[in-house]
């Protein structure tokens, strides 16, 4: 008894009450068995994944064992999912493995009817194809890639069907979009197949973007993304005022992915791949993911009015659409993508009219159309591959050259075509009699039946002419190849999906009939509506429509025969070029963001850091405007007089550095390294000995490498304005950044005292302080925070380092200094002069002589040197030091060798190899962290202890001393790597500039 | 003390702003060092400031954690003067390469007309 919706148009309301969750409900005894069962899940889905990088490691012409891999994968995948079917009976399988709980994202799958279906669709329909693409792929082909994109394809699909958590559905959504464009722009060398590639990503993953943000929403709505609460709270989700923008994104997804108007153009294009791969993908897989998704929410997104009429006009729309154009196409590849779109269409559409009985013939129909359209595509690849032309004008009669193939090949047409006794017929009348039905009194539901009879009478045609044209009629003339029958092999896969449509067409109620109905059942639930498989209704409605169907179809061939063959284009929608739109579209995009770039970016850095600035700065004085600025009441330090000196010349340094820069580089680096030097006699004065100590150490470091790299600056004259004093442009410029550089530094002075005016609340150096030494091991409370509580930080920190040390090393190795650089600089000239000029003198003499006192105590101080850094790393630990200032003592102590004895003599006595030291302090660091697994504690801890010596006393042991060790290494390794690159730029003889020296 | 820290910061800061918004490279790499000083000690005041106290514990429990400089951000600033280190480093060798390749150090890689 229909009842009529409040707010319907009277059509019968459907009980689209979403299934109950079928947990797995196994009696206690069974629980371990069937969580091992749910276990096979993973092996399941990640079968194809390992074959697919299998078959990606093989040699580019190992054909025959990547398909031995491709093949055997997806068999094995497919039994082991056939075994899985038993399971099914008592609910769904899950297995989960939480990931991040906490935003309810767990890696979850999940097999019930609906999934199962698909997931053996995908697996057995790929190993046939599989069996057909290791004939018909050419050997000139890299095979073997071909095959590890369709197993990861594979594999996308199957997790998209397994995926028991939304989110996780999409990302799986999303790898088949980026696998389809893979496997379509397969053979790259081809324009179209490129383009098409392209196209059919940035629609589908533009597709992906809207349903991943619909699934938020639903996520939202639900508060969770866990499939079984999402599908029991439809109604939640149904009443809610998100439901209408999760509707349309969600609808979004996958109308782009099933190539439904009007994104249905990407589909023609998708053409340019493989066959097998319009087989698979265009077919069975890709497109009906979309499907899939319409059909797996259906219990929880059908049944408003604004599902009704989205989806119902969009599948009318692509029906009828798909079914006009497929008759116009002189390519048998694009009569079948048109028809797949005109089949799309009317599964969506079946899907719209929200009735359970029409979401069971959807289901039925899914499974047809991916039997009958995989065979015929199979059989359009064969009759390019053996006659070498697609075009239906060009073919003829090939009946007598491949009559094995032009059966097959009928067969599955009439399939399509839905003539009885075969699959297609069977759920071609289901969908009429629900067309016949009433659902909402609209005009679409008057109209319906007309429609939809017109639509498959279309279907007849292009049916017929595909068969008619290719096999029937006189022997061919002029082909590219004399066609003659496909290989064996090439045939089975074909045999064995049309004996299905034959099964299936003659015998379903004991074939398909009992997954059909785990598969509805696991959709619909209680809501599941009585049908019935039978092929003999009596003589009824929908079988008069159906043989209306078939007599217009095979009139329509008759009459319009010869000029079907004489258009180019489908009239009335031909001018509508999905393509056309699409480039548009695109272009605008592109030339949109090109304007924006030029109107707001810039390529010069200097507009670029004053915004930076000037913003930073305003956004830093803003809270002061807001909150005002006031000091807090703290009893700060009692100020020294030396502490206010030092800081005179610091200030000092800074602005004369400020000053100097542009002219007197030297000048201003010393002024620099003052400044330098007076914070670090802050952090000594300040209590912070080991940063005192470590940036005193790496001032003297990069003072030596800025020293270096003077030499290569060119000079800088001073400027010379035309009208004695810089142009107005240039005085405002400058007096702006001036004003930039004063709110800048006044804001930091304000903050700064600001804050330190302030007590300092609960932190957590309080629990450093507390546990350094109980659980640490060490009295440096700031050593053993880096080496020890925060050691992770530390290991990515000489992480950095050592990758800074290996780019300045490469990028040192290509240099090619400015011309005018490559001199020998002016006072080496001088001295060489002076030399020739006094006799008994030799040219270079100069030069050794030079530091000649200073260079024998340089050489003496190395050891003393390296034994002070030693020291410094062992007593890190309790005292200020550590591996960072060790490391770049170390460094020191070895630059000091090169700057006494020249780059030559140095390396001639001493084998200095800093990349292997970067090498041995990572692996050092690292192993260190890896052996605390070995005791079963988590990486990085620490363990220490202390031991007697004698003579000595007592000494700390830790691992968190090796762990020191590693970065002492690292760090000598790295500055010396840097500071040595530079070096050896001045011995280049400039000839040889092509193979640089290298330091190691 | 404060205050003496907190203007040296300013001043600091200024001279460094002041040069990376200069043409010159050599001018860049000077105020980003300048800045890194002054950033260095700004994380330090965070811990405010004591005066013969640094963060060496004895061997027994820590009665007094006030007694002691704030560890914490010692150890956030001896990272960040290596890294400045690196930092400089790279931007040297950055700068001498695109002055090889360019035949200027102006930082766009050509000289303003």
């Amino acid at each position: 008894m229909p009842i009529a919706c409040p707010n319907g148009w009277g059509r019968e309301c459907t009980d689209a009450a979403p299934p109950p969750v079928k947990r797995n409900t196994a009696p206690p005894g069974d629980t371990e068995i069937s969580a091992a069962t749910a276990d096979l899940l993973w092996v399941l889905l990640a079968l194809p994944f390992a074959g697919s990088l299998l078959a990606a490691l093989l040699p580019a012409r190992a054909r025959n064992a990547a398909g031995l891999v491709a093949g055997g994968t997806a068999l094995v995948g497919a039994l082991l999912t056939a075994l899985l079917y038993s399971s099914l009976a008592d609910g769904a399988l899950r297995a989960e493995i939480a990931w991040l709980p906490s935003l309810g994202l767990d890696l979850v799958l999940r097999l019930d009817g609906l999934a199962w279906i698909f997931a053996f669709l995908v697996l057995a329909i790929g190993f046939l194809v599989v069996v057909y693409a290791r004939y018909y792929m050419s050997p000139e082909d890299p095979v073997p890639r071909f095959f590890a994109f369709f197993l990861a394809f594979m594999g996308s699909m199957l997790g998209l069907v397994l995926s028991g958590n939304l989110v996780q559905l999409v990302f799986f959504w999303e790898l088949t979009s980026l696998f389809s464009f893979l496997l379509i722009g397969y053979w790259h060398h081809n324009e179209t197949a490129r383009k098409g590639a392209r196209m059919a990503l940035i629609v589908t993953a533009a597709g992906g973007v809207c349903l991943l943000v619909g699934v938020l929403l639903v996520g939202k709505i639900v508060g969770s993304y866990d499939l079984d609460e999402v599908l029991a709270a439809g109604d939640l989700v149904r009443s809610s005022e998100l439901y209408l923008p999760a509707l349309v994104l969600i609808l979004l997804g996958a109308f782009t992915k099933s190539a439904q108007f009007p994104f249905h153009f990407w589909l023609p294009h998708a053409m340019a791949a493989p066959t097998p791969v319009s087989a698979y993908l265009h077919s069975a897989t890709m497109v009906k993911a979309g499907i899939f998704l319409m059909i797996r929410l259906w219990p929880v997104l059908a049944g408003t009015d604004a599902w009704y009429l989205i989806v119902t006009t969009v599948g009318l729309a692509t029906m009828g659409i798909g079914a006009w154009a497929a008759i116009f196409q002189q390519d048998l590849k694009g009569l079948l993508a048109y028809s797949t779109i005109s089949h799309l269409g009317l599964i969506t559409l079946l899907l719209g009219l929200d009735s359970p009985l029409a979401a069971v013939a959807a289901i039925f129909h899914t499974l047809n159309h991916a039997t009958f359209k995989a065979s015929l595509f199979m059989a359009a690849g064969i009759i390019d591959h053996e006659a070498g032309t697609r075009d239906l004008r060009r073919l003829s009669g090939l009946y007598r050259f491949m009559p094995y193939t032009a059966t097959l090949a009928m067969v599955a047409a009439a399939a399509m075509a839905g003539v009885p006794l075969l699959n297609g017929f069977l759920s071609k009348e289901m969908f009429l009699a629900e067309a016949l039905d009433t659902h909402s009194g609209t005009p679409i539901d008057a109209a319906l039946p007309y429609l939809a009879t017109a639509a498959l009478a279309l279907s007849v045609l292009y049916s017929v002419r595909f068969i008619h044209q290719a096999f029937f009629g006189p022997p061919p003339v002029g082909l590219p190849k004399q066609p003659h029958e496909a290989p064996f092999w090439m045939r089975v896969p074909i045999e064995v999906l049309v004996l299905a449509c034959l099964v299936v067409g003659t015998l379903p109620a004991i074939t398909v009939g009992p997954f059909l109905d785990t598969a509805v059942r696991s959709v619909l639930g209680s809501a599941t509506p009585a049908y019935s498989l039978a092929i003999w209704h009596g003589f009824n409605r929908p079988l008069l429509l159906s043989l209306v169907a078939l007599a217009g179809g095979g009139a329509g061939y008759l009459i319009f025969r010869e000029r079907l063959n004489a258009m180019s284009g489908a009239p009335l929608i031909g001018r509508f070029k999905g393509r056309k739109g699409f480039d548009a579209v695109l272009a605008s995009i592109v030339n949109t963001a090109r304007a924006l770039e030029r109107r707001l970016g810039t390529v010069r850095l200097q507009p670029q850091l004053k915004l930076l600035a000037a913003i930073a700065c305003l956004a830093a004085f803003l809270p002061f405007g807001r909150y005002g600025y006031s000091l807090g009441d703290a009893t700060g330090t009692i100020a020294d007089p030396g502490f206010v000196v030092i800081w005179l010349v610091g200030g000092a340094c800074a602005i004369g550095a400020a000053w100097q820069a542009k002219y007197r580089r030297l000048a201003a680096l010393i002024l620099m390294a003052g400044a330098g030097l007076v914070s670090c006699i802050s952090f000594v004065w300040l209590s912070a000995p080991d940063l005192a100590l470590t940036q005193l150490l790496v001032e003297t470091v990069t003072t030596v490498l800025l020293l270096l790299g003077l030499r290569w600056l060119p000079k800088q004259r001073p400027d010379v304005w035309p009208a004695g004093r810089p142009p107005l442009a240039v005085r405002l410029r400058r007096g702006s950044d001036l004003l930039i550089a004063i709110a800048a530094g006044c804001g930091m002075a304000l903050i700064s005292y600001a804050v330190m005016t302030r007590p300092l609340g609960e932190s957590l150096s309080t629990f450093f302080l507390e546990r350094a030494y109980a659980e640490g091991g060490g009295r440096n409370v700031v050593n053993v925070i880096l080496v020890d509580f925060r050691a992770l930080d530390t290991l990515g920190e000489i992480a950095v380092l050592a990758i800074v040390g290996v780019t300045v090393f490469s990028l040192l190795r290509r240099f090619r200094p400015a011309e005018e650089s490559v001199r020998a600089p002016e006072q080496q000239l001088l001295q060489n002069a002076a030399d020739e000029a006094r006799e008994g003198r030799r040219v270079g003499d100069t030069l050794t002589d030079y530091l000649l006192v200073p260079r024998i105590i340089m050489e003496w101080l190395f050891p003393f040197i390296i034994v002070f850094a030693l020291y410094l790393l062992v007593r890190g630990h309790d005292l200020p030091g550590g591996g960072f200032a060790a490391g770049v003592t170390m460094s020191i102590a070895l630059i000091l060798q090169y700057v006494a004895s020249g780059t030559r003599s140095v390396e001639a006595r001493l084998r200095v190899r800093p990349l292997s030291w970067i090498g041995v302090g990572l692996l050092v660091a690292t192993a260190t962290g890896a052996g605390a697994w070995l005791f079963g504690y988590p990486f990085l801890t620490s363990w220490f202890d202390y031991a007697e010596l004698p003579l000595i006393g007592r000494v700390p042991l830790a691992s968190a001393l090796v762990f020191d060790l590693g970065v002492f290494i690292l760090v000598v390794g790295a500055t010396a790597l840097m500071l040595i690159a530079l070096a050896h730029q001045s011995i280049r003889t400039p000839m040889k500039r092509a193979r640089p020296a290298e330091p190691s | 003390m404060e205050a003496v820290l907190a203007l040296g910061i300013g001043v600091l800061t200024a001279s460094g702003v002041w040069l990376i918004l200069r043409p010159r490279t050599f001018q860049v790499i000077i105020g980003l060092s300048l800045i890194s000083y002054a950033v260095n000690l700004f994380i330090y005041a965070m811990g405010r400031l004591k005066v013969d106290a640094p963060a060496l514990v004895g061997s027994g429990t820590v009665a007094n954690p006030d007694a002691y400089s704030d560890p914490l951000p010692q150890a956030l600033v001896l990272t960040a003067i290596v890294i400045s280190f690196a930092m400089t480093a790279l931007l040297l060798v950055v700068l001498l390469a695109s002055r090889g390749l360019t035949g200027t150090d102006h930082v766009d890689g050509v000289e303003d007309e």
